[in-house]
C-alpha cells in the first residue's frame, strides 16, 4: 500500500553513509613495522655512492675495468692466444690471395730486348703472387743494380699486371782501361763492356784512372774544343786530377786543374790567331794560367836554334813525355 | 658576541663555496614537519630568454632539483629535545631529497621557529673622516651600535642593518657614496637560545652535512610570503608552526622585530585527542580532514566516525559532530591568534602605517581562519602562500612551506648583515698583526 505522506520521511543522514558520494577512507592505524630513517651506515653509503667521481668510475670505469679482465683471463692460455692469432692470420690469408689481388704478368716498357731479359731476369719473381706479398722497393733495387738501368718504375695495374718502366742509360764516352773497353753515360757511370773501340767510334775516348768521375768535366772540354775536334783522338786523365787532350800527330794540350774550360778556350783563340796546333809542336803546356808553354819537336826546335844562330841540341836531350 | 661573530662569517664563505658548486639544500627543522629542498643554482641564462621576466629578486638563479618531507620527532616548540631522533628524522628527508636529486648535498642552510628569539633596535652614530659615506665607514657605524645586554646563553642570530642616516636625512638604504658629516644606523638584533643552535648545529653535523647558514623561521616565511609592496610599506607575518608560532614584522624591506610564541597547531591536536580520547595520529586526521572554525547548521548533522581498536563496541563507534569538534578547535587558535595579537601589541604593531597582516604556515589552512583572524587581528589580513619558486613540487607549494621557500630566497639573496662588513680595525686587539696590516690598508 503507498504511504499517504506525500514526501518521503528520511533519517537524518549520519555523517556519510556507504555508497553515498565518495567513500571515506577509514582511520587507519597501521604500525610502522621498522623506522622509517635510514640507518647511519645506510645514508653515509647512499652519499658515498652520490660522489660523482665515484659514480662516473662505476658507470664507465668498471665496465671497461671487467670486459678487460675477461679478456685478460680468456687470453692467458697459450693455445687460446695462438688460435686467436691463427684464426686472424687465416682470414688475411684468404682475402690476399683473392684473385683481384693476383700478380700474374710482368710487363717490361722502354728498353731494348736483351735489357728487358735482363730485367726479366733479375726482378726473378714467383708468379703469380698477391700483390700484397709483392715487395716492389726490393725488387726495385734488385733493378737498379743493372748498370745499364737508369731509372725503374714499378706498378702494379689491374688486370694482374706487373708493370716495369725503365729508363736506360745512354752511353756518351768510351773509357779504355787496362782491363778493356767500357760504355760510360754523362754522369760517368758504367753501362755496358765493348769489345772493340771500332764498334762505337761515334763516342769520343776517355782513359786513365778515375776517368770516369771526372766524365762530365770531360764533357764540357769536348764541347768546347770546337774547331779543334776532328783531330782529338781522346782525352786522358792524369794523376786523377787533371785531363789531357790528346790530338792526332802525337800533339798533346795539357790543361791545368781547375777551369780547363776557359783554358782550352784560350789555347783555340791562340790557335785561331795564329794557327798554332798546325805547326810543329809535342805539346802545349796549359797548367800555369799566367806561362803557357810550348815544348816544339827536335827538328823544329834545332831549326829555330839555328834561326837564331845557336848550334842545334844533340838529339840525347829529347825527352819522352 | 666575536665568536658567533667569526662563526657566521664561516658560514658565509661557507654558503659562498656551496654556491660555487651549484648545490645546496635547504632545512627547515619545524615541530610537526621537516622539509629538506635541494638547490641547484645554474644561473639564470634559461629564464632570460623569456620576454619580461628578470632576475626576479635572485629566485630565477636557482631551481628546486629535490625536495622531501618527513613526520618531524624529537622536536617541541620548535627546538629539538630529543637529538637522536631528530637527527634520524633529518636524515630521512636529507636522504629522500638526495635520492630525488641524484646528487650528493654537503652544504645546509637550516631555519628553525623556537628558542625564544628576542628583538632589539640597537642605534649607532659617528662622524665621517672624510666627508664621503664608504664601506669602511658602513663597518664603523655598525661597530659603533651599543649592543645591549642580550642575557648568558644567548647567541645573536640575525643583525642587519634597517636604517641609515646621514645628517638630517633619515632613511636612506644605502649610504655608501653620499656626502655628509655624520652617519647613524639603526640596527635589528634578533638573540635566540644558544643552546637550540648548539643542538641545531650537532645533529646537522651528525648527518655529515656543513652548516652554511641559519635562519629564524619567522623571518624566512615573512619573505616568501610577503609581497613586495607588502614588505615595503609595512606588514606583519604571522606564520602558524606545529610547535610555535612566528610573529615578525617587516618595514622598508627590513625585518624589524621578530618574536615567537609557543602554540601551534600541534596543540590544536592535542586538544582534539585529548578532548575525544583518540590517539594523536588520529586527532591529527580528524583536524585536518574535518577541522572548522565557525560552527553552521549543517555541521550539526555532519557526524564524524572516531573509530578505535579497543574491541569495546561501545568506545569503538563513537561519533562527534563537525561542531563539537569545531568547539574544541576554536578556542586554541583563538588564544594563538590572541597571544599573536598581544606580541604585536607589544612591538607596536598598530603605529605602523600599514596594518597588513599575512597568516602563513601550515595552520593557516584550517578553514574559517581568515574571518577569525579578523576578529582578533583586524581587517587587514590575508592568507599567504609562499612565492613560487622553479622546480618545486606541487605538494610543496602550500603555506606549510612557507619557510623553506623563504629559505631558499635567502640563500639565493641575502640581506646584509652586521658580519658581511669587514671588521673596524680598532675592534682587533691593540697589539694584533691584523691590526697593523688593515692600518696599512686603510691609509694606503
Amino acid at each position: 500500500m503507498r504511504s499517504l505522506i506525500p514526501f518521503r520521511l528520511r533519517p537524518a543522514r549520519h555523517g556519510r553513509q556507504p555508497g553515498f558520494g565518495r567513500a571515506e577512507p577509514p582511520l587507519t592505524r597501521q604500525k610502522v613495522a621498522h623506522d622509517p630513517s635510514p640507518s647511519l651506515w645506510a645514508y653515509r653509503m647512499q652519499r658515498v655512492m652520490l660522489t660523482p667521481y665515484l659514480r662516473a668510475f662505476l658507470r664507465v670505469g668498471l665496465p671497461v675495468l671487467a670486459v678487460a679482465a675477461m679478456a685478460g683471463v680468456y687470453m692467458s692460455g697459450e693455445d687460446r692466444r695462438n688460435s686467436v692469432v691463427q684464426v686472424f692470420t687465416d682470414l688475411r690469408e684468404k682475402f690476399q690471395s683473392r684473385p683481384e689481388f693476383m700478380v700474374t704478368l710482368v710487363s717490361i716498357e722502354g728498353s731494348s730486348v736483351e735489357l728487358a731479359d735482363a730485367v726479366r731476369a733479375r726482378l726473378d719473381l714467383n708468379l703469380p703472387q698477391s700483390s700484397f706479398d709483392l715487395d716492389l722497393e726490393a725488387a726495385r733495387a734488385r733493378v737498379v743494380e743493372l748498370d745499364a738501368v737508369k731509372g725503374v718504375e714499378l706498378r702494379v695495374r689491374s688486370g694482374g699486371v706487373l708493370s716495369v718502366l725503365i729508363t736506360e742509360r745512354q752511353p756518351v764516352l768510351v773509357w779504355r782501361q787496362a782491363s778493356g773497353l767500357s760504355l760510360v753515360d754523362e754522369t760517368g757511370h758504367r753501362v755496358a763492356g765493348l769489345f772493340e773501340r771500332a764498334d762505337r767510334d761515334d763516342l769520343p775516348l776517355i782513359a786513365g784512372e778515375g776517368a770516369d768521375a771526372a766524365a762530365p768535366e770531360a764533357l764540357e772540354i769536348l764541347a768546347a774544343a770546337g774547331p779543334i775536334a776532328p783531330r782529338i783522338r781522346g782525352l786522358v786523365r792524369m794523376g786523377e786530377r787533371r785531363w789531357d787532350i790528346v790530338l792526332d800527330r802525337g800533339q798533346r794540350i795539357l790543361l791545368p786543374e781547375d777551369r780547363p774550360v776557359r783554358a782550352l778556350e784560350r789555347l783555340l783563340a791562340l790557335d785561331q790567331a795564329q794557327d798554332m796546333l798546325a805547326r810543329d809542336l809535342v805539346a802545349v803546356d796549359l797548367r800555369l794560367p799566367n806561362r803557357p808553354t810550348l815544348r816544339l819537336t827536335t827538328y823544329a826546335m834545332n831549326e829555330l836554334r839555328r834561326a837564331k844562330g845557336l848550334q842545334p841540341l844533340p838529339e840525347t836531350v829529347e825527352t819522352e813525355l | 658576541m666575536t665568536d658567533l661573530y667569526q662563526t657566521q662569517r664561516v658560514m658565509r664563505n661557507m654558503r659562498r663555496a656551496a654556491m660555487q658548486r651549484g648545490v645546496i639544500a635547504i632545512l627547515d627543522v619545524g615541530t610537526s614537519k621537516i622539509a629538506c629542498l635541494i638547490l641547484k643554482f645554474d644561473g639564470e641564462a634559461r629564464l632570460r630568454e623569456v620576454e619580461g621576466v628578470g632576475p626576479m629578486a635572485g629566485q630565477s638563479k636557482f631551481r628546486i632539483i629535490g625536495a622531501a618531507t618527513t613526520r618531524s620527532r624529537g622536536v617541541r616548540f620548535g627546538e629539538i629535545s630529543v637529538m637522536n631522533e631528530t637527527e634520524r628524522a633529518i636524515r630521512t628527508a636529507v636522504q629522500a631529497a638526495q635520492k630525488m636529486a641524484n646528487v650528493r648535498v654537503d652544504h645546509v642552510i637550516a631555519c628553525f621557529s623556537g628558542a625564544e628569539p628576542r628583538s632589539y633596535g640597537l642605534a649607532g652614530e659617528i662622524d665621517l673622516e672624510d666627508n664621503v659615506v664608504t664601506e669602511h665607514d658602513i663597518a664603523r657605524v655598525l661597530a659603533s651600535c651599543d649592543v645591549p645586554d642580550i642575557g648568558p646563553g644567548r647567541e645573536v642570530l640575525h643583525a642587519q642593518p634597517v636604517n641609515f642616516a646621514l645628517d638630517h636625512r633619515s632613511g636612506l638604504a644605502d649610504p655608501r657614496g653620499q656626502i655628509g658629516n655624520r652617519l647613524a644606523c639603526d640596527m635589528h638584533l634578533l638573540s635566540v637560545e644558544d643552546s637550540a643552535i648548539q643542538n641545531l648545529l650537532y645533529c646537522i653535523q651528525r648527518c655529515d652535512l656543513e652548516l652554511a647558514g641559519i635562519a629564524s623561521s619567522a623571518y624566512v616565511s615573512a619573505i616568501s610570503s610577503l609581497v613586495e609592496d607588502e614588505q615595503e610599506l609595512g606588514a606583519a607575518c604571522i606564520d602558524l608552526g606545529g610547535g610555535a608560532t612566528g610573529v615578525s614584522i617587516f618595514m622598508k624591506k627590513h625585518m624589524i622585530y621578530a618574536d615567537s610564541v609557543r602554540m601551534g597547531g600541534d596543540h590544536v591536536t592535542a586538544d582534539i585527542s585529548k578532548g575525544l580520547y583518540i590517539p594523536a595520529a588520529d586527532a591529527e586526521k580528524i583536524k585536518t580532514r574535518h577541522g572548522g572554525l565557525f560552527a553552521t547548521g549543517m555541521d550539526d548533522r555532519e557526524m564524524i566516525e572516531l573509530g578505535g581498536e579497543s574491541g569495546d563496541w561501545e568506545k569503538d563507534r563513537r561519533r562527534i559532530s563537525r561542531t563539537e569538534l569545531i568547539g574544541i578547535m576554536r578556542p586554541r587558535v583563538e588564544e594563538i591568534l590572541e597571544e599573536a595579537r598581544t606580541v604585536l601589541d607589544a612591538a607596536g604593531f598598530d603605529h605602523l602605517p600599514s596594518q597588513q597582516i599575512v597568516l602563513t604556515g601550515g595552520g593557516s589552512q584550517i578553514p574559517g581562519l581568515d574571518m577569525l583572524a579578523n576578529r582578533i587581528l583586524g581587517q587587514r589580513v590575508r592568507l599567504g602562500r609562499p612565492l613560487r619558486v622553479q622546480g618545486l613540487p606541487q605538494a610543496a607549494t602550500g603555506p606549510a612551506f612557507a619557510s623553506a621557500v623563504g629559505l631558499c630566497l635567502f640563500a639565493a639573496h641575502p640581506q646584509d648583515e652586521w658580519w658581511d662588513f669587514e671588521v673596524p680595525a680598532e675592534r682587533y686587539p691593540a697589539r694584533s698583526l691584523r691590526r697593523a696590516f688593515r692600518w696599512f690598508k686603510d691609509n694606503w
